[in-house]
């Protein structure tokens, strides 16, 4: 047992801070600085709502329920969350976030983690928003019935819009243009996503909604895609920070 | 700045492609249900099959740049996906041409492959406004090659789920290229050769350009002029 007299309380001074210990402060920093500057989730959040009452005129319906309902659902959360992702990495890039993030000696995926996590706490924040007022604007059948089985669908979209958000927002952010690069490369990659989520939520939003048999796949499809991306965004993070 | 293979490779690929259109015009049956028109099938499936490829070969060329560091695996790259998506056009104007003659629509949704074509297409016509919006030519080259990664992974992971999104209404002639009766089989095939060789050789062209491009300028720049 002499490893126990050896190990001595505390973290010895040569092992860098761990991973978890970055994330965990890089993330309170990216929450405490969304607190007081309130730049992306009211931002995010009135856009959804303003987007409802476009479609209300543009489709000129009064409720909407099915694949429609779906369809205007993903759309505007989708286009909610480009405004988001657009956001991520300004003040970073423009107010020398990334050379003081470079400079400590941490794991830099822990800012992949770090910046993926808040995004999708702002997607979550949003959606607590969006989805009331979408279900008190437009939706036909009540929102109570399909309240469940909406959660895991709109759980594993915002994983995927994450995940892609985070690094295409790190690969445009410091190019000229970035406010027209960042939805032209986030839109085509995000296909999949608004597909597997349509077609799950569809079923629910219908008048009399059913629990089909049909979700579960489109579930699969979601998860395969946000752990495929996922990996992905780890894989490549790296090289987007080396300078 | 000659390149030695190039001529070879110029000279195959003509001789495959008149091989290949004789094949396709002299040799393979007319097919029975949509009769000349499925003639394009020869021209559009090598074609998009090609121009995957050649997003994913692209795709590949990144790693291989990350890995290394070495600029002539980013060129590589570039020219693979940037020939590609002159491919792609063709391929998204013979489907079109296809489409109308034996569905007698331009665009069809129900048919998974090309929707999922054009989602990829859209996708890599990103490609050149990102990296020309990025100055350094070290960090374009690094940035470039995280997108081609990216792009490249997604082009499966699409194809899956436009497939499952479609509802099979209409007759599939390419579902499965295993049912092709055999002379069919054999001018695709031959088809498909001659199309990969006409890729590499208008790649080994870019390539050729590229290089001597950059020779020009390093050369100008030692002799101490401005172009």
């Amino acid at each position: 047992m002499s490893r126990d007299v050896h190990a001595r309380p505390g973290r010895p001074a040569h092992v860098p801070a761990g991973t978890i210990d970055v994330v965990r402060a890089l993330l309170r920093k990216e929450l405490l600085v969304e607190l007081r500057t309130l730049e992306s989730i009211p931002g995010m959040s009135l856009f959804a709502v303003t987007t409802f009452v476009v479609f209300h005129f543009a489709l000129n319906q009064d409720t909407v329920s099915g694949q429609e309902a779906a369809g205007i659902l993903w759309v505007t959360l989708l286009f909610a969350a480009m405004l988001g992702v657009n956001r991520l990495f300004v003040a970073d890039a423009d107010q020398g976030g990334f050379d003081g993030f470079l400079l400590a000696p941490v794991d830099r995926t822990a800012l992949l983690l770090a910046k993926a996590i808040a995004l999708l706490a702002y997607l979550l924040v949003l959606e607590l928003i969006a989805v009331p007022a979408f279900a008190l604007l437009l939706l036909g059948p009540p929102l109570g019935q399909a309240l469940p089985g909406l959660l895991a669908p709109l759980v594993l979209g915002d994983l995927g819009v994450a995940a892609i958000g985070t690094l295409i927002a790190a690969l445009v952010v410091r190019t000229r243009a970035r406010d027209l690069l960042g939805p032209m490369l986030t839109l085509p990659l995000l296909v999949p996503v608004v597909i597997g989520c349509a077609r799950a939520t569809a079923p629910l939003l219908q008048i009399g909604g059913s629990h089909g048999t049909l979700q579960l796949r489109w579930l699969g499809t979601l998860a395969l895609y946000d752990l495929v991306f996922g990996l992905i965004a780890y894989a490549v993070f790296d090289f987007l920070l080396e300078d | 700045m000659r390149s030695p293979g190039l001529r070879a490779l110029s000279i195959s690929t003509v001789a495959a492609f008149c091989v290949s259109l004789g094949l396709v015009f002299f040799y393979a049956p007319i097919e029975a249900e949509e009769g000349f028109v499925q003639k394009i099938f020869y021209l559009h499936v090598p074609l998009a099959i090609v121009t995957l490829s050649g997003f994913v070969i692209g795709g590949l060329c990144a790693i291989a740049h990350l890995r290394t560091r070495e600029a002539r695996w980013d060129l590589r790259s570039y020219v693979a996906i940037h020939m590609s998506l002159i491919f792609g056009v063709g391929v998204l104007i013979t489907g079109s041409i296809w489409a109308h003659a034996s569905w007698g629509h331009w665009w069809v949704w129900n048919e998974p492959t090309l929707v999922s074509f054009l989602i990829i297409f859209l996708l890599y016509a990103t490609y050149q406004p990102l990296r020309f919006a990025i100055e350094d030519p070290e960090r374009q080259a690094r940035y470039a090659s995280v997108f081609a990664i990216t792009a490249g992974a997604f082009v499966p992971l699409n194809f899956i789920a436009v497939r499952l999104s479609a509802s099979y209404v209409h007759p599939r002639v390419l579902g499965s290229a295993s049912n092709l009766p055999g002379s069919m089989m054999f001018t695709f095939l031959v088809s498909l050769v001659a199309m990969a060789l006409l890729f590499a050789t208008l790649c080994s062209y870019e390539l050729t350009a590229k290089r001597t491009r950059i020779m020009l300028k390093a050369r100008s720049r030692i002799l101490g002029y401005q172009s």
